[in-house]
């Protein structure tokens, strides 16, 4: 019965979708104020029934009813509680149920903050929103039923995907699709904008906090998504330009390319054109990457299983896309600039290449992406382009963005004089320079290490000059020095929240340069009583022991640290057999460290457990990407807070 | 704005397209990799090139030398077989009979070298749910995407 419920609920869900859509569109265009609160009461309704789906659709994980097909494909009586819970969104259906609820909470809360405040955007933007919830609806009620039965109901389900089953699953979908669902609602803003002729700068000040959110969230998925591969996968890498981490990766782009010119825009009344497709852009990517997770079309780590919604989300796309295009063109003559460009060196102008370059960035990682389809479709040669590919592409592009994260916030707006260049720059360039040097002498032999660790300290140096600065401003004022930074850090928690992120990016680069520069590996046999080495790390291999767990076998390897790292620890890599997969599932064990990762992975192993062939990682630095996600988010807190410095 | 600088606003630009069309050409030139069945790449080999090998494990054909962390085998089509070496373990879904993909180059000594194996699920098999296959970034449906 409860099923039945579930699905009736996402029935009635989308029939006032549909309602709150139109009736949100009729009651802006006559002026009908019935119309539209009749519409928010929908919204507030669709949400609701959201809600009640996604509990319903809990229970029956909860209490094993495998006569829901999703729950027994997903779930099995040994999944353990806390497992079952995130099985709820672990696969196709109950994912999309997910983000349908998130977008039903953004509406609800667009609703709230900006039913007084927007008034002439505000029932488009419900209409966009609603709209969005209700093709989320079609897919959830059409081609992937959620609540369907299974029949004849098996005695038990096959089990969640093995390696599903870690804490990274409540966190990594739960960001990622606030990410992406966050970026509705600065779309929905623009389209409003765009519909009512109101393309002036309001649109964007009032999204601002919006795109804030949705862009930490999505950073914080991706980076979330990382761990996940790191510690789970057991290949020993964070990020391996798979297509569906491309496909987040891409919106994730364009949308920090949007954070950087909605400034430009608020300062100088430039870029209404540029903004409005930037939105519309990293909306569409959004909506890219859920069609190439759910479609199949290229082959994925994440790739569900297909089926026809590839057709629905393509459509959806075309639809998205089109119109945009249409009232892009439409209001074509309101876009233009008010202010404009004055000189090439200026602040202006480095968020402008900033820019250029996030969206090229964005660019190769689409063409690398579908390249496969391309060649296909043009030269009938399957043909793809890995990792190679995105590094060789992008890394010029990203130290160039760092370059450009040190030059953008302190050069002059509109015109730079060589004096302000000089006073700003000189001692940072001299700074990184000397950094160089320093690496070099100290044994960095790659170049790019080099380049990148530079560039680093350089931007640091910038940071650090601006706080050094305008704290002695204050100094003089009479405030002692701890409060100064304090008073500076809160009144101008936007510029001071900016540099904060900035900082996690740059500890972010470090961590990527030193673990794609320095980490070291090998594949080896050992007996047991012997020892693996590398790089100064020794280790023993004491033997095997075979446990059961609830709901699989586990085959376990011991080896103690003797030499390099923390002497006496005990490193536990393992196999897990799975009763309903075909294979073993490799269980990484790991000591981190923040210069080094020890990281084993059992391969092979003697039945008697004689010998085992491990693979045996010391990776460097990479720690420091975990690190720079927490300063990344102490920095958009402090983004976000309220602003006070009119009242200052 | 002058002329003068919009004249360099659009030479910064068209630097900046041409620089990013030169590195994506070099990378596509430079990271290629074909998908081939044992058949196309017999008919045609070039050693050195990138290839992406897909195909069953032939059944008796593993070797695997744990001591040396040898491992060889044969990929075949059903028409075509083409030895393989690679140096590392198996990865968890290996097994002969079942589908893999290797990535590697053909040698003139008459083998293909192996430096990542994808294995798969095979072909009965279906995945009710995400999966991720192999020791590097999986493949689930390179097989599948090859014919």
């Amino acid at each position: 019965m409860i099923p039945e419920i579930g699905t009736a609920a996402l029935l009635v869900a989308l029939a006032l979708a549909v309602w709150g859509a139109l009736a949100a569109a009729l009651g802006a265009r006559r002026g009908r104020t019935a119309l539209l609160v009749s519409a928010e009461h929908a919204a507030l309704a669709v949400f609701a029934l959201l809600t009640a789906a996604l509990g319903l659709l809990a229970h029956a994980f909860l209490t094993f009813d495998f006569s829901v097909r999703y729950v027994a494909f997903n779930t099995n009586l040994g999944t353990p509680f806390y497992y079952r819970l995130t099985a709820v969104w672990g696969a196709l259906e109950g994912s999309l149920v997910l983000w349908a609820w998130m977008l039903g909470l953004y509406t609800v809360i667009a609703i709230a903050r900006h039913r007084a405040s927007a008034r002439e955007l505000y029932p488009w933007v419900l209409v966009v929103m609603l709209g969005v919830v209700a093709f989320f609806l079609v897919i959830m009620t059409g081609p992937a039923p959620v609540f369907a039965r299974l029949s004849p109901v098996p005695a038990d389900g096959r089990g969640l995907n093995p390696l599903l089953e870690d804490s990274g699953m409540i966190t990594h979908p739960v960001a990622l699709y606030l990410g992406f669902t966050g970026f509705t609602v600065p779309f929905a803003f623009a389209i409003a904008a765009l519909v009512t002729g109101r393309t002036g700068d309001f649109w964007i000040t009032t999204t601002r906090r919006w795109t804030i959110v949705a862009w930490y969230f999505l950073s914080l998925g991706l980076l979330i998504g990382g761990w996940w591969s790191y510690h789970v996968l057991g290949w020993g890498g964070y990020w391996a330009w798979d297509p569906v981490e491309n496909a987040a990766f891409m919106p994730w782009l364009t949308g920090t390319a949007l954070l950087h010119s909605v400034m430009i825009q608020e300062r100088r009344r430039m870029l209404r054109l540029w903004n409005l497709s930037l939105v519309v852009l990293t909306f569409a990517l959004t909506l890219f990457g859920t069609f190439l997770t759910r479609s199949g079309v290229i082959a994925s780590v994440h790739a569900f299983t297909q089926g026809a919604i590839g057709v629905f989300f393509l459509t959806f796309l075309a639809v998205v896309v089109l119109t945009s295009l249409v009232l892009l063109a439409w209001r074509w003559e309101t876009l233009g600039a008010q202010g404009e460009l004055d000189a090439v060196i200026s602040r202006e102008s480095a968020f402008l290449l900033n820019n250029v370059l996030l969206v090229a960035a964005a660019f190769t990682v689409f063409f690398g992406t579908v390249f496969p389809l391309l060649s296909e479709a043009v030269r009938g040669v399957k043909v793809s382009v890995g990792a190679p590919f995105f590094n060789q592409v992008n890394v010029p592009v990203f130290l160039s963005l760092i370059f450009l994260m040190g030059v953008g916030p302190l050069i002059a707006w509109r015109r730079a004089s060589l004096e302000n260049l000089r006073r700003n720059f000189l001692g940072p360039v001299l700074l990184g320079i000397a950094a160089a040097a320093v690496f070099r002498l100290l044994g960095v032999g790659s170049a790019l290490a080099v380049l990148t660790l530079a560039l680093t300290v350089f931007v640091a140096g910038t940071i650090g000059l601006d706080v050094v600065r305008a704290t002695r401003a204050r100094l003089r004022l009479g405030e002692g020095p701890l409060r100064a930074l304090g008073r500076l850090v809160v009144r101008h928690n936007r510029r001071y929240g900016g540099f904060v992120v900035h900082l996690g990016i740059l500890v972010i680069a470090v961590g990527i340069t030193g673990s794609q520069a320095w980490s070291v590996q090998t594949e080896t046999t050992v007996n047991r009583g012997e020892h693996a080495e590398l790089a100064g790390y020794r280790l023993r291999f004491e033997g095997l022991s075979e446990s059961q767990e609830s709901n699989h076998v586990k085959v376990t390897g011991r080896f103690t640290v003797v030499e390099g790292g923390p002497v006496g620890a005990v490193l536990l890599p393992a196999k897990k057999f799975y009763p309903q997969e075909q294979s073993p599932i490799a269980y990484v064990d790991y000591l981190l460290g923040l210069k080094d990762d020890l990281y084993l992975v059992l391969g092979d192993f003697a039945r008697d457990g004689s010998h085992a062939t491990i693979r045996f990682q010391v990776n460097r630095m990479v720690s420091w990407i975990w690190i720079g996600g927490v300063v990344l988010t102490l920095g958009t807190v402090l983004a976000l807070l309220p602003e006070r410095r009119r009242a200052a | 704005m002058s002329r003068r600088g919009r004249l360099k606003l659009l030479a910064g630009g068209a630097v900046i397209a041409l620089a990013l069309g030169w590195l994506i050409y070099e990378g596509v030139s430079q990271s290629a990799v074909y998908f081939v069945t044992p058949s196309e790449l017999v008919a045609a080999p070039v050693p050195g090139k990138a290839y992406r090998l897909g195909g069953l494990v032939a059944a008796g054909s593993v070797r695997w030398e744990p001591q040396t962390v040898q491992l060889t085998f044969d990929v075949t089509d059903g028409k075509t077989t083409v030895p393989v070496q690679h140096r590392g373990t198996p990865p968890d879904l290996f097994g002969e009979g079942r589908g893999a993909v290797v990535e590697g180059q053909w040698t003139t000594d008459g083998y293909f070298r192996a430096t990542l194996i994808m294995a798969k699920h095979s072909e009965e098999y279906e995945a009710p749910h995400p999966t991720r296959e192999g020791p590097g970034p999986g493949m689930t449906k390179t097989l599948d995407t090859q014919r």
